[in-house]
């Protein structure tokens, strides 16, 4: 990359400064004759001197000539403005490129980073550089040059101005530049070198805050808090000093300025006020320069200030830049080369002498010569605490050797791009990283390498994405189609989504993770609008669990929703408004807010009563939970009210005694109301049902609905028992209704296998694993279980058929059956194909082609199972440990 | 029954009877209420143990399952608890419990019982008053059984 911010400049927006630049100039004429104007005005049009009896042949009197001036005048205020204007939407637009090509830049250097630079560089250091520190580089870029030369040349231009009225005064406006010029920059040194200290101390504290978030359990488990809160208070505290000494002497430089800039007018009056008494010098000259003068004062400062942030500004992208020049920066050809058509690994993988190490320190491998046919399947055996990652790594292409070689049927291991390497082999290690998005995203994940199938696009997006290509293309950013599909099904061995869906269905059931992705897929949604056939389906499926429901055996563990009866296994809310709200309109949190739902309270008689209610069930809640700390556990599982609005209702409360539930505020009302829409009568026994208040929410429900007012049309779907609720889960969509309270869990088990065979009898599982693949798993997979992260780990690398599959003990979270069960599984799938497995244990490698035995980064002993197992090998020794 | 009514009759029961009434409502409030009816199983013997039962309403029956075939141990009244054993001692179900009447029960989950007695050691010390007697009640039919034996050994 450029090492200075300059020359990052000239080498890529050269020909835009030129046009800035170009068009600053151009204004220069108007912004002077703006100056002189005004002088003219005042001497010839008010003054009466020398009013021309004629213009361009038209005559003139004094004060049509004054009205000429002004409206001359007013146009160059115009001209001006609109000069002003137009070199600021460029620049904007220039410095955004520009910061839009380094943040890429930035970025496509970390996707270049050799893997153990990780090692010493973290996500906390890297993100606020990119982000944050390079941020006013984009203010800055747009004015890097016009603006010296624009602030530069308006002050020249009025130092001119001053100079034809009186070289004197001129003299004397100038007369203390020279000396701020040497003062400034003097000062500005200091500030610059604390500047570079702040930076690398912020940085340092964005380390902090995410190892803070990444350790965050060692800090609970270690009651290391206080620890934590002492570290970065101290480090607060260096920020605090380091900022104020900044700013002290920052202001202290604006101040001098000031200062010395207020000496100028002293000699104006002074001087200039005596060459008008003595008669040299006309009074509107004196007035046009005093005018000329205030105005210097703006670009003067102008041009300090641009001092200033340019100072900042090379400091930062100085101080950016060394993070991203590591020398051993990946080669970007390995990176994005394509092949012509689709290599495939064959023959032997050979280690020659491969050593890994940093320089100087002790070497991780030393010396590994290894043969890996890849058509037989390999168990490595690794004992001793170090080199066995490395080793897995290796041979997954992810780390390269700092001695020796690795070839590949004659060709460098090395130096086969990763359109190879990363198509052809797969790596699992034990906690494979899943991205933030679906499940499915993170399943095909090693399917899309490229852009394949680009979308389609109506005329309106055809254009916009014209519009994005050609300004990803100002800033040479990446012009790939991110809308595309980028799945290579073809790589998968399938010929489209659907039997890629297939067949990843088919792998989840033999890793054991299809009723995982089943049990996902029942609370997830559909929209019926794009499958109405499966939401057909589940209709169906709805009224098959129904009749199963008639069972005696099953009988009352469902209560469905019906719409003339009350269910006393659903909330209030639920049971009034009999249905779910849709968008953020009307939400179950605010109801007791809504004035439409208010008002029907009110229609219906319900108000004062729902409010008693909510009283009492406050006065239990604040009962039960009182006793107990703000952060237990019960609040959040059982409590109405959360532990820090406890205070509050106790005081309503009070209050109410006092003065009686219709005293109470509005905003106390909806308090206690809020309460009573969360009450589940079979689940909290709080005894306020009755069947005659029952039968009066029925009234409600049906009015709820009856005067829906317009703005809140469509903001709820109703239940309907023969409509899919599309709102609402898969589940809920089949069972439509609550599962009851009360019932033991046997039942509650044979009920949850009651609803698989309603999903299977009318043929929804497909479609309910499909529904759960869309399911969110989180930052890095965390919604997810870490024997579910694993599985996802060795799915996503079966799914892309490699050549040589890695795997790095992918199975520790595994049972020892499901871990058989995946070997069989896998060695089926990598038949003929490269397969090594580092295995936790030395009795698994039996079932594999060919053992090797690496001991602390050395290879020692390496064969088959059976000349390995006899007396004397280490292998044979680690066999009987175990 | 409302949370007011079983708050109540949880004072009854000697284990809770120093608990104060706010705190047995709490109790009641976040355990779910489970009806049996006669001749359900609540839980079977070397079932893993998630739960207590206090009887609210009605019988149950405490069943060992043995090779020789199943024996009814004890029956068990109103007012009492079953299953709090293998929640205590996180092993599997020491006997088979079934509902010997049409049942009404409070189920206390493992994880609620041990927020009680964290919360209360009172209600430690009640425990092991009961399981202290359970223990004699058990000695005593073992001495009982030891002497029935024929003494050809």
């Amino acid at each position: 990359m450029e090492p200075t911010v300059y020359k990052f400049i000239l080498r890529h927006s050269l020909r835009q400064q030129f046009v800035l630049l170009a068009i600053t100039l151009a204004s220069f004429p108007f912004l002077y004759l703006s100056l002189d104007l005004p002088k003219r005005i005042v001497n010839q049009a008010i003054g009466g001197k020398n009013v021309p009896t004629e213009l361009y042949g038209f005559p003139v009197d004094q004060v049509s000539f004054l009205m000429v001036l002004s409206a001359a005048f007013l146009a160059l205020v115009f001209v001006n403005g609109g000069f002003k204007y137009h070199i600021n939407t460029l620049k904007g637009r220039l410095g955004e490129r520009m910061l839009r090509r380094l943040r890429y830049e930035l970025y496509a250097r970390v996707l270049r980073f050799p893997l153990p630079r990780f090692k010493k560089l973290s996500a906390g250091e890297i993100i606020p550089m990119i982000t944050a520190e390079v941020e006013p580089l984009g203010g800055f870029i747009g004015d890097a040059i016009a603006q010296p030369i624009f602030q530069g040349g308006t002050l020249v231009v009025y130092i001119a101005f001053i100079f034809v009225q009186d070289p004197v005064l001129g003299a004397a406006a100038v007369s203390l530049y020279p000396f701020q010029g040497w003062l400034i920059p003097r000062l500005q040194r200091h500030v610059n070198q604390l500047g570079k200290r702040r930076v690398r101390a912020m940085r340092q504290i964005a380390d902090r805050i995410g190892e803070t978030v990444a350790g965050v359990q060692e800090i609970h488990n270690h009651d290391a808090s206080a620890v934590h809160l002492a570290d970065i208070a101290d480090r607060y505290g260096d920020i605090y000093d380091i900022r104020f000494e900044i700013y002290q002497r920052k202001f202290f430089i604006k101040f001098l300025n000031n200062f010395i800039n207020q000496l100028t007018p002293f000699f104006f009056y002074s001087i200039g006020g005596y060459l008008v008494i003595k008669g040299e010098l006309s009074f509107g000259s004196l007035v046009a320069v005093l005018a000329a003068y205030k105005d210097l004062a703006a670009p003067w400062k102008e041009l300090l200030d641009y001092y200033q942030q340019k100072e900042d500004i090379r400091i930062k992208y100085e101080q950016v830049i060394e993070q991203f020049q590591p020398p051993d920066l990946v080669d970007p050809a390995i990176l994005h080369a394509e092949p012509a058509e689709p290599v495939r690994l064959t023959g032997t993988l050979q280690l020659n002498n491969v050593s890994l190490g940093e320089e100087g320190a002790a070497k991780i491998l030393d010396g590994v010569s290894a043969a890996l046919p890849l058509d037989r399947h390999v168990a490595l055996v690794a004992t001793g605490s170090t080199g066995r990652d490395e080793l897995a790594q290796l041979y997954a292409r992810l780390l390269r050797p700092s001695g020796g070689s690795i070839v590949i049927e004659g060709r460098e291991f090395d130096q086969l791009p990763e359109s190879v390497t990363g198509r052809q082999i797969a790596y699992v290690g034990a906690a494979p990283y899943l991205f933030y998005g679906t499940l499915r995203d993170n399943l095909f994940y090693g399917l899309r390498h490229r852009p394949l199938q680009p979308p389609r696009y109506d005329a309106a997006g055809e254009a916009r994405r014209q519009r994005r290509v050609r300004e990803a293309l100002a800033s040479a950013n990446s012009t790939d189609d991110l809308a595309a599909d980028w799945t290579d099904y073809r790589a998968a061995g399938c010929d489209g989504p659907a039997s890629l869906a297939e067949r990843t269905r088919s792998l989840l059931r033999q890793l054991d993770f299809d009723h995982d992705v089943y049990e996902l897929g029942l609370s997830g949604t559909l929209d019926p609008r794009q499958a109405p056939e499966t939401a057909a389906r589940i209709l169906e499926a709805r009224r098959g669990l129904r009749q199963s429901l008639s069972d005696p055996a099953l009988r009352g563990l469902v209560e469905p929703f019906d719409p003339e009866r009350y269910n006393v296994n659903a909330t209030v809310a639920e049971n009034i408004l009999f249905g779910l709200p849709v968008d953020q309109r009307l939400t179950l949190g605010s109801l007791a807010d809504h004035p439409y739902m208010l008002s029907v309270l009110d229609k219906c008689g319900l108000t004062e009563e729902f409010i008693k209610i909510g009283r009492d069930v406050a006065a239990e809640m604040t009962e039960m939970f009182a006793g107990l700390a703000p952060g237990h556990e019960f609040f959040e599982r059982y409590s109405f009210i959360s532990a820090e609005d406890l205070p509050l209702y106790q005081a309503l409360l009070q209050q109410a005694d006092k003065d009686g539930l219709k005293a109470l505020t509005p905003a106390n009302r909806s308090r206690l109301l809020s309460l009573v829409f969360k009450l589940v009568p079979a689940r909290h026994r709080l005894s306020h049902y009755t069947e005659t208040r029952a039968r009066r929410v029925l009234e409600a429900r049906a009015a709820f609905a009856a005067d829906l007012p317009d703005e809140l049309k469509g903001a709820i779907e109703f239940f309907d028992p023969e409509a899919y609720t599309s709102s609402a889960t898969i589940l809920d969509n089949i069972l439509f209704g609550r599962v009851a309270h009360g019932k033991e869990r046997a039942q509650k088990k044979s009920l949850g296998v009651t609803i698989r065979s309603a999903v299977k009898n009318h043929q929804l599982l497909d479609e309910v694993v499909d529904v759960g693949l869309n399911f969110q798993v989180g930052v890095a997979g965390g919604r997810l279980s870490t024997v579910q992260r694993q599985k996802v780990g060795v799915l996503r690398a079966l799914l892309k058929n490699p050549d040589l599959l890695v795997l790095n003990d992918p199975t520790t979270a595994f049972d020892p059956s499901t871990r058989s069960k995946l070997i069989d599984l896998v060695r089926e799938v990598q038949k003929n194909k490269g397969l090594i497995w580092f295995v936790p244990q030395a009795a698994i490698a039996e079932k594999f082609d060919l053992v090797i035995v690496a001991r602390s980064g050395q290879i020692i002993e390496s064969g088959s199972f059976a000349e390995l197992n006899r007396q004397g090998t280490a292998f044979h020794k680690l066999l009987s440990e175990a | 029954m409302n949370i007011s009514e079983e708050a109540a009759f949880l004072k009854k029961i000697p284990m809770f009877a120093d608990i104060e009434p706010a705190k047995l409502k709490l109790l009641a409030f976040t355990s779910e209420q489970v009806v049996f009816q006669a001749g359900e199983t609540l839980f079977r013997q070397s079932e893993p143990g998630d739960a207590a039962y206090l009887i609210i309403e009605g019988a149950v029956e405490i069943i060992a399952d043995t090779p020789a075939g199943s024996f009814i141990l004890n029956r068990i009244e109103r007012n009492e608890v079953v299953g709090e054993t293998a929640i205590l001692c996180n092993s599997p179900r020491t006997a088979t419990v079934r509902a010997a009447t049409p049942l009404t029960t409070l189920r206390i989950s493992r994880d609620q019982f041990f927020e009680l007695i964290n919360e209360f050691p009172t209600m430690a010390v009640a425990i092991m008053q009961v399981l202290a007697q359970r223990l004699v009640h058990t000695t005593d039919m073992l001495r009982q059984a030891t002497i029935k034996l024929p003494k050809s050994e």
